[in-house]
C-alpha cells in the first residue's frame, strides 16, 4: 500500500462511481476529482446525474459501486463534523412550512449545537447560544435580508427564497458549500449578490460547487467546469469546456441516437 | 410491581383531585355529570388523549403523514390483538404491529412499481383484515366495537396509566429533540446535509404516533383516531406561521374537542368518539371561515379589495 500524503485533499474525490434509480443507470463509472478552495460549475442535461451525485455525497442514496470522499474522509464523518453545506432547489422546499426567515437560517446551526451544553437544547429556542444568533444575523446580513427576519418564508418572492437558502447553508459555516441551482429563476438584482457572496466564500478558502444551467456565470465566475451525462465528458477552465463542441458532446454522450422516423403524411396535400 | 401499581393509581387519583378542583369552580349545571367516578376518568383521558393528539398531529399534518397515520392506527389492531392473545401489553403488540407495517409501506414502494398510497392502502386494510378476523375469534362484537369506535366512559385505571405515560413520553421527546424533529418535518435533505441520522428520526416519529395512537384506542377507537391526528393540527396551520404556537394551538383544539365532545356525548347520549370529532371538524370549520391569513373570509375581504375601484378614479 501506497502512503498518501494528506497534505492537500481534495474537496470531492469520487472514485469508479455507478449508481441507478429502479436499474435505470444516471452514473456509470465516474472519476471526479474537484480541489479544494476552488469555485466548480457542473453542467449537463437534465437527467445527467447532477442532482444524484448531490444525493450520494449527503448520503440520501447509495451508490451501487465506487469509492467516494470528502476533504479527504468518509462523507458521512465530514457532514456529521458540519463541513459540508446544501443549497437544495426553490421546489425542494416546504415554503408552506410555519417558520419564520430566520429560524430557517438558524436550522443551519443545528449541527453546531451538538458542541453545546445539553440543557441548552431543553431552553425555548430564544435562548438558544447567542454566538448562534450571531452566525444567523451575520448570514442574513450577508443576503441582505436583515428586514425580513422575522417575516414567514412562505411570504417571500422567489430570490428572496434563494437568498435564503443561501444564507442557511452561509450559517453552516462549512467547507464544502454545494449549491442545486443557486441561479435559478432569481431576478438580476439577486443573482447578482449571489455570485458576489460566492466569489468572497471561495477566497475565505471555502470549495464551491454549484449545478448550473447558467453558462454565462459559469464562464464569468467558476474557476472550472465539470461537464457530465451519466459519465464525465470533460474537466477544466471554462473556456476550454464551454465551447460548442464540448457542449454538443455533453448534450448527446451516453443517449442511444433517436430512431429514424418517416417523415409525417401532410395534412392537407 | 405492585407498589409501582400503587403509586400509578395514588397518581392519577392526585390529577383526578386537582381536575375536580377545577370542575368545581363551573356552573352547576355543567358540572353535575362529573359528579360520577367514570366521568371523572373520562375527563382526564379526554384531556389527555387530546393534548397528545393535537401535539403529534402538527408533524403529521406538516409531515403529510395523514395516511400514514390512517394506515398505522388501523394497523395496530392485529398487534392488540395478539398481544392479548399472549397475554403481553397492547403498547408492545401495538407497536410492533405499527412498525412492521410502516417497514412494510417502504418497502413496497421501493422494490415494486407501487406508489405511495396503493402501498399504504394495501398493507394496512391486508392488516386490519387480519386483526378483525382474529378479535372476532377471541372477543364479542361489543368488544370489537369499542376497540374500533372507543368507549370513553368506561375508561379503567390501567388504561389511563397507559395514556398518561403515552402522554408523558410524548411530551418529553418532542421537547428533548424539537429540532431535530423541526428540521426533519420541514426539510429532510438538510437533516441528512448536517449529519442527522434521519432513519431514527423517521422510526422515533413513528413510534411516537404509535404510542399516541395505543393511547386513544380506548377514547376515539381506531377509526377515528385519525381524525384527532390531522384536524388539531390542520386548524391550528390556519392560525399561525410559527410552530411552537402551532403546537399550542393545536393541543388546544385537541383538547377543547375531547372535552366538550364528551359532555355532549353524555348530555345527549351519543357515540362519545364521534362526538369528539365531530366537535374538533367543527373547530376547523370556524378557523377555515376566519382565520386572519388563510380564512376564508380573509380571502375574500382581501380579493374584494384588490378587485375595488380605487378612489382615485
Amino acid at each position: 500500500m501506497v502512503l498518501r500524503l494528506p497534505s492537500k485533499p481534495m474537496a470531492v474525490e469520487v472514485k469508479g462511481l455507478s449508481a441507478a434509480y429502479d436499474g435505470q443507470s444516471v452514473l456509470e463509472d465516474v472519476d471526479i476529482a474537484l480541489p479544494a478552495g476552488k469555485w466548480t460549475a457542473i453542467i449537463g442535461p437534465n437527467g445527467a446525474g447532477k442532482s444524484t451525485l448531490f444525493r450520494i455525497l449527503l448520503g440520501v442514496m447509495k451508490p451501487l459501486s465506487g469509492e467516494v470522499t470528502v476533504l479527504g474522509d468518509a462523507p458521512s464523518r465530514q457532514r456529521r463534523l458540519g463541513y459540508i453545506a446544501y443549497m437544495a432547489q426553490q421546489e425542494a422546499v416546504e415554503w408552506d412550512f410555519p417558520i419564520s426567515v430566520q429560524d430557517t437560517v438558524m436550522t443551519g446551526r443545528f449541527g453546531h449545537m451538538r458542541g453545546d451544553p445539553w440543557w441548552r437544547r431543553l431552553l425555548p429556542p430564544r435562548w438558544t447560544h447567542p454566538r448562534h444568533w450571531d452566525v444567523v444575523h451575520r448570514s442574513l446580513q450577508a443576503v441582505n435580508m436583515q428586514d425580513f427576519a422575522h417575516r414567514p418564508i412562505g411570504a417571500l418572492s422567489g430570490g428572496q427564497k434563494k437568498r435564503v437558502l443561501l444564507a442557511r447553508a452561509l450559517a453552516q459555516e462549512a467547507r464544502l458549500l454545494l449549491l442545486d441551482e443557486p441561479l435559478a429563476g432569481v431576478d438580476a438584482a439577486s443573482e447578482r449578490l449571489i455570485l458576489d457572496l460566492l466569489t468572497r466564500q471561495r477566497a475565505a478558502g471555502r470549495t464551491v460547487v454549484m449545478v448550473t444551467h447558467d453558462m454565462d456565470s459559469a464562464r464569468r465566475y467558476a474557476d472550472q467546469v465539470l461537464l457530465i451525462n451519466r459519465t464525465i465528458v470533460g474537466m477544466g477552465a471554462p473556456d476550454n469546456m464551454l465551447v460548442d463542441e464540448m457542449l454538443a458532446r455533453t448534450a448527446v454522450a451516453g443517449w442511444r441516437p433517436v430512431a429514424r422516423r418517416d417523415p409525417p403524411l401532410e395534412a392537407f396535400p | 410491581m405492585e407498589t409501582l401499581e400503587t403509586l400509578g393509581i395514588g397518581l392519577i387519583d392526585g390529577l383526578l383531585a386537582v381536575l375536580m378542583l377545577g370542575v368545581g369552580l363551573l356552573p352547576d349545571a355543567l358540572a353535575e355529570p362529573f359528579s360520577y367516578g367514570f366521568m371523572q376518568r373520562a375527563l382526564l383521558t379526554a384531556i389527555l388523549v387530546g393534548a397528545i393528539c393535537g401535539l403529534l398531529s402538527c408533524f403529521v399534518v406538516l409531515k403529510r403523514w395523514s395516511l400514514l397515520g390512517d394506515a398505522i392506527s388501523h394497523a395496530v389492531l392485529p398487534g392488540v390483538a395478539i398481544a392479548y392473545l399472549l397475554g403481553w401489553p397492547f403498547f408492545i403488540g401495538a407497536f410492533i404491529a405499527g412498525a412492521l407495517t410502516s417497514v412494510g409501506i417502504g418497502a413496497l414502494e421501493r422494490h415494486t412499481r407501487l406508489k405511495a398510497d396503493a402501498a399504504m392502502g394495501l398493507m394496512f386494510t391486508a392488516a386490519f383484515a387480519l386483526g378483525v378476523v382474529i378479535i372476532s375469534k377471541i372477543a364479542t362484537n361489543t368488544h370489537l366495537m369499542h376497540i374500533l369506535f372507543g368507549n370513553v366512559l368506561g375508561v379503567q385505571y390501567p388504561a389511563l396509566l397507559l395514556t398518561l405515560f403515552s402522554g408523558v413520553v410524548a411530551l418529553l421527546a418532542v421537547w428533548a429533540f424539537y429540532r431535530p424533529l423541526l428540521l426533519y418535518t420541514f426539510d429532510p435533505m438538510q437533516a441528512q446535509a448536517l449529519g442527522f441520522n434521519t432513519g431514527l428520526i423517521h422510526y422515533g416519529l413513528i413510534l411516537l404516533l404509535t404510542l399516541t395512537i395505543v393511547a386513544s384506542l380506548e377514547t376515539v377507537g381506531i377509526i377515528l383516531v385519525v381524525a384527532m391526528l390531522i384536524t388539531p393540527g390542520a386548524t391550528a396551520h390556519l392560525l399561525t406561521e410559527r410552530l411552537t404556537t402551532m403546537m399550542l394551538l393545536s393541543v388546544a383544539v385537541g383538547v377543547t374537542a375531547s372535552v366538550v365532545g364528551l359532555y355532549l356525548s353524555f348530555r345527549l347520549d351519543v357515540a362519545s368518539g364521534g362526538a369528539i370529532v365531530l366537535v374538533a371538524a367543527g373547530l376547523f370549520l370556524v378557523s377555515l371561515l376566519l382565520a386572519p391569513r388563510h380564512g376564508l373570509l380573509a380571502r375574500w375581504w382581501r380579493a374584494r379589495r384588490l378587485h375595488a375601484p380605487s378612489p382615485s378614479n
